[in-house]
């Protein structure tokens, strides 16, 4: 009998240990097993199509737009708020790009700074009445949204579609990273997208190591050991995976070196800073911020300021990808961005999300269209399975955070 | 005894590393007053929201015999329709509705389709009528005092024919005559053949009233006791309750050494423009440094806004009057500058203005002085541990570590890490808003010394309180709040509970 019990103690701990950290963390972890489960569902119906080095950097550069967004979303609906307005401010700021390097003939490097800042100045023009005024945040966007929609029409009546002819300013949204010359190995691959995911991957496990060790050293609860190094392992495979993919390509794109860039700095921000803490507080109980000191209208400002911000660069991207300024521009951006933030696992009661969260919501929304247009699925079809995961999403959400309780 | 209307055998809940209720037996008798006391996190609201169907039949262990029948409660609809009803100490009312629309609120009197509204209103009134309260049914509860919607929530559980009501700190947020009223209320219930079972931390109310008291401790029943005509000792209540003698419950403070004053409040008028009426007059007050001051006074007396208004007006009344700090004139539009001006303010509702509940102890401790933890802008994540865990040891927050979320302590511990927030502001002057309200006596005892240490150090201390033994067992002197005005000043050794009361209902 006792040979029995004791035959095989040790998986028996893995899976109990398995089991005890998914069910603790479900929550942030069913994300990443849903875009797992997405993408290795039609590798297998497209016959590994939608996993091939084109259509991944295909869907890494179609889902920046609406990553950056929902980057700037993700903060709004944390300080309970939403912003509707945009979708058609990035389209409007688009076309101002646009105008500005055809018609007014701006070189590029003066026109994305100008762009950015007008795009915070529409931010806090959006502000204004929400912060100084108590105007719900959903009719006064709604009234940007109008606003811009007019605008972008206004100012693309007399040309229609406005072709950008600029080399520079189109990479943004086609180009790749250069490489190093062939020298001999791994011909093909794209070397300098190799390297960069290394060296991602060390600073993963470095920075995950550290960290496990400042919290051992507070008593503070860590993964168990066999459940971290699987964790580390997973993870590092998942870059090393994609970075390999891409590289097979053209390597990274130019977009996504800015969607990454923005997902650091905006990461570190919320996470690291005082700034961060401030935000998330107002979020978390206004008042109760309010009365220790910081200042919630500020905060509006500047959360709305942000998202003004990546607005306009959202608008760059996207003119950039199509190297034009289109009269329809930026048209239900801001549903995507919601949605993305939604299924990345932001909460509408405010204080709770994260930006990394939502831009693998957007990835998951993104990952929906590029395999059900690969499937030949038609439209309607795909709005129909893409509302049903931001419901699922949404359901297994306020499920697992009332069990959690 | 007569025989039980309710009895709840071996009753046990965990949640996920905590075991609330542990083998708990409860018995109440038919028409008696029962009170469940015990220290916060005790296991006392655990037991009802089992009792009431909250946590439903098959998440705890145990059996529930409710007038001789095992009852298997699914939700609190069950617990309803067999006849008991609970009422927490927030109310359940919606405050943009009329009395009778809540009082008929989820059982409504239809003439098969419509509502039938005559009726409703001649109905609601006999409820009113049941709880000797004297307002127009039509009044909006909004419009009424704590007190009064207090004895609405009663009177919508007896217009459903309650047999059990369950009342969960229900004079916690009343005054003294509120809470008479109130009690009086539950003696008439019980000649009427309704049984109540009391929750409250008021111990000379729960011998006042008690026919009988059953006392738990640490998810345990520890005894019960015949009460009738006071024949429990408050000091025997106590040694159940914590498990120990406490002496005194106010600690005494020795060295007395009040010095120069350091604030000064003079011709202090406040207008708030969203009620649209005057709510300070003319106040005028000073505090010394190393001072506890207490401020008495009935509920809605004006004296949080008072707090407020000092505490950089985040409610935007329109001010007038002359506020001095060491003598020098300040003048604050946002509590950013209070705060940095050296005062900080511990609110009354930990829950709804104090705390961050999803955040964790650092952050909430940390919340107002970030700066004091972060390098251009950026917080050093190792010295926002350290000041957790001071704070963790010196005030003596119960947490496995200052990682957990707040929402996870029991009230005693959060008010502590809200307590800890603003010491780390290191303030001079800590205005402490009802410091004590809904925490159990071990855990006032607590605050009380850490009051005590804080103005041996020399900072100043404004106390807001509605209990009046707090205010004479700690304050140096006492100021009386009535009607947004300075009722009266009374040093401590003239100040009584009679003399008190006398200038806040004047």
């Amino acid at each position: 009998m006792s040979t029995i019990t004791t035959s095989k103690p040790e998986s028996a701990s893995f899976l109990d240990h398995a089991q005890t950290v998914l069910r603790q963390n479900i929550r942030e972890y069913g994300m990443y097993i849903a875009l797992f489960f997405i993408m290795t569902i039609f590798t297998i119906t497209t016959k590994g199509i939608f996993i091939s080095s084109r259509n991944i950097s295909n869907l890494v550069n179609q889902t920046g737009y609406i990553a950056v967004l929902a980057v700037g979303m993700t903060l709004v609906i944390v300080i309970r708020h939403i912003d509707l307005s945009v979708g058609f401010l990035a389209g409007f700021l688009g076309a101002v790009a646009a105008i500005a390097m055809v018609f007014w003939h701006l070189p590029v490097y003066i026109v994305i700074p100008m762009v950015l800042l007008l795009g915070i100045i529409a931010g806090c023009i959006t502000a204004f009445p929400v912060a100084q005024l108590g105007i719900p945040s959903f009719v006064a966007s709604l009234a940007g949204w109008l606003i811009y929609r007019g605008a972008i029409l206004l100012v693309t009546m007399g040309t229609g579609t406005i072709v950008i002819p600029d080399k520079i300013f189109n990479a943004i949204g086609n180009g790749f990273i250069p490489d190093l010359p062939e020298m001999g190995f791994l011909p093909g691959i794209h070397k300098i997208t190799l390297f960069l995911g290394l060296l991602a991957v060390i600073f993963f496990i470095i920075s995950e190591l550290n960290g496990r060790k400042k919290k051992q050293a507070y008593n503070f609860e860590v993964l168990p050991m066999d459940m971290f190094v699987l964790k580390l392992f997973f993870v590092s495979a998942l870059i090393g995976y994609i970075t390999w993919v891409l590289a097979g390509y053209r390597g990274m794109s130019w977009t996504l070196v800015v969607v990454l860039i923005v997902v650091a700095i905006y990461h570190f921000i919320t996470t690291n800073t005082v700034l961060g803490r401030h935000i998330y507080a107002v979020g978390g109980n206004p008042e109760a911020a309010e009365l220790s000191g910081i200042s919630v209208k500020r905060m509006v400002f500047v959360v709305f300021g942000s998202m003004g911000m990546l607005a306009a660069l959202s608008g760059i991207l996207f003119a950039s990808r199509l190297q034009s300024a289109t009269t329809t521009a930026g048209s239900l951006f801001e549903m995507d961005a919601i949605a993305a933030a939604y299924v990345g696992g932001v909460s509408a009661a405010g204080g709770v999300g994260k930006v990394i969260g939502s831009i693998i919501g957007a990835l998951v929304m993104m990952s929906l269209t590029s395999g059900m247009n690969l499937m030949g699925i038609d439209i309607s079809l795909q709005y129909i399975v893409r509302g049903a995961v931001l419901a699922a999403a949404v359901i297994f959400d306020v499920a697992t955070r009332a069990r959690g309780k | 005894m007569s025989l039980p209307i309710l009895e709840m055998k071996n009753i046990t809940k965990e949640f996920p590393g905590v075991k609330a209720l542990n083998n708990v037996s409860f018995r109440v008798a038919a028409n008696e007053i029962h009170c469940l006391v015990g220290e916060n996190g005790a296991g006392k609201s655990t037991l009802m929201k089992v009792l009431s169907g909250v946590y439903p039949y098959g998440d705890y262990s145990g059996d529930i015999l409710f007038n001789g029948e095992v009852q298997k409660f699914h939700s609190i609809s069950d617990s309803d329709k067999a006849g008991i009803a609970i009422i927490y100490q927030e109310l359940a009312l919606v405050p943009e509705m009329s009395v009778y629309e809540n009082i008929f609120l989820g059982n409504e009197i239809t003439n098969g389709i419509t509502v039938d509204w005559n009726e409703t209103i001649k109905r609601a009134s006999e409820a009113i009528k049941k709880v000797r309260l004297d307002v127009n049914p039509a009044t909006k509860v909004k419009d009424l005092g704590v007190g009064k919607q207090q004895l609405i929530e009663i009177a919508k559980a007896l217009s459903r024919n309650v047999k059990l009501l369950i009342l969960d700190e229900p004079t916690s947020a009343l005054n003294e005559d509120d809470s008479k009223n109130l009690l009086n209320l539950l003696r008439g219930l019980r000649d009427q053949g309704v049984t109540s079972i009391l929750i409250s931390h008021k111990l000379k109310e729960v011998i006042e009233i008690a026919d009988t008291i059953t006392v738990l401790r640490d998810g345990q029943t520890i005894c019960t006791l015949a009460a009738q005509n006071r024949a429990v000792s408050e000091g025997l209540l106590i040694k159940n309750m914590v498990g120990r003698e406490i002496d005194n419950i106010y600690p005494k403070r020795e060295n007395r050494q009040i010095g120069e004053v350091v604030l000064e409040v003079s011709d202090w008028s406040a207008y708030n423009p969203a009620l649209g009426r005057t709510i300070l007059k003319n106040i005028h007050f000073t505090l010394r440094k190393g001072e506890i001051v207490g401020f008495a006074g009935l509920m809605g007396s004006g004296r949080t806004e008072l707090a407020l208004s000092l505490f950089g007006n985040p409610d935007h009344y329109r001010i007038v009057g002359g506020m001095k700090l060491k003598g020098k004139r300040v003048h604050f539009t946002h509590p950013s500058q209070a705060i940095k001006a050296g005062l900080a303010y511990v609110t009354e509702d930990r829950k709804g203005d104090g705390l961050i509940l999803m955040q964790d102890v650092k952050q909430n401790i940390t919340l107002a002085n970030l700066n004091a933890i972060s390098k251009n802008g950026v917080v050093d994540s190792n010295l926002e541990v350290q000041v957790g865990n001071e704070y963790k040891t010196s005030l003596n927050i119960k947490t496995p570590n200052v990682e957990q979320k707040v929402q996870n302590l029991s009230g005693g511990n959060q008010q502590k890490v809200s307590l800890g927030k603003w010491l780390f502001v290191k303030p001079d002057i800590l205005i402490l808003d009802e410091p004590t309200r809904g925490i159990d006596v071990g855990a006032k005892y607590e605050i009380y010394q850490i009051m005590n240490r804080l103005v041996q150090q020399g900072m100043s201390i404004i106390m807001i309180s509605s209990e009046l033994p707090e205010i004479l067992g700690m304050s140096d002197r006492v100021f009386i709040v009535s009607s947004g005005k300075i009722a009266g000043e009374l040093p401590i050794a003239e100040a009584t509970q009679e003399k008190i009361m006398e200038l806040a209902t004047n």
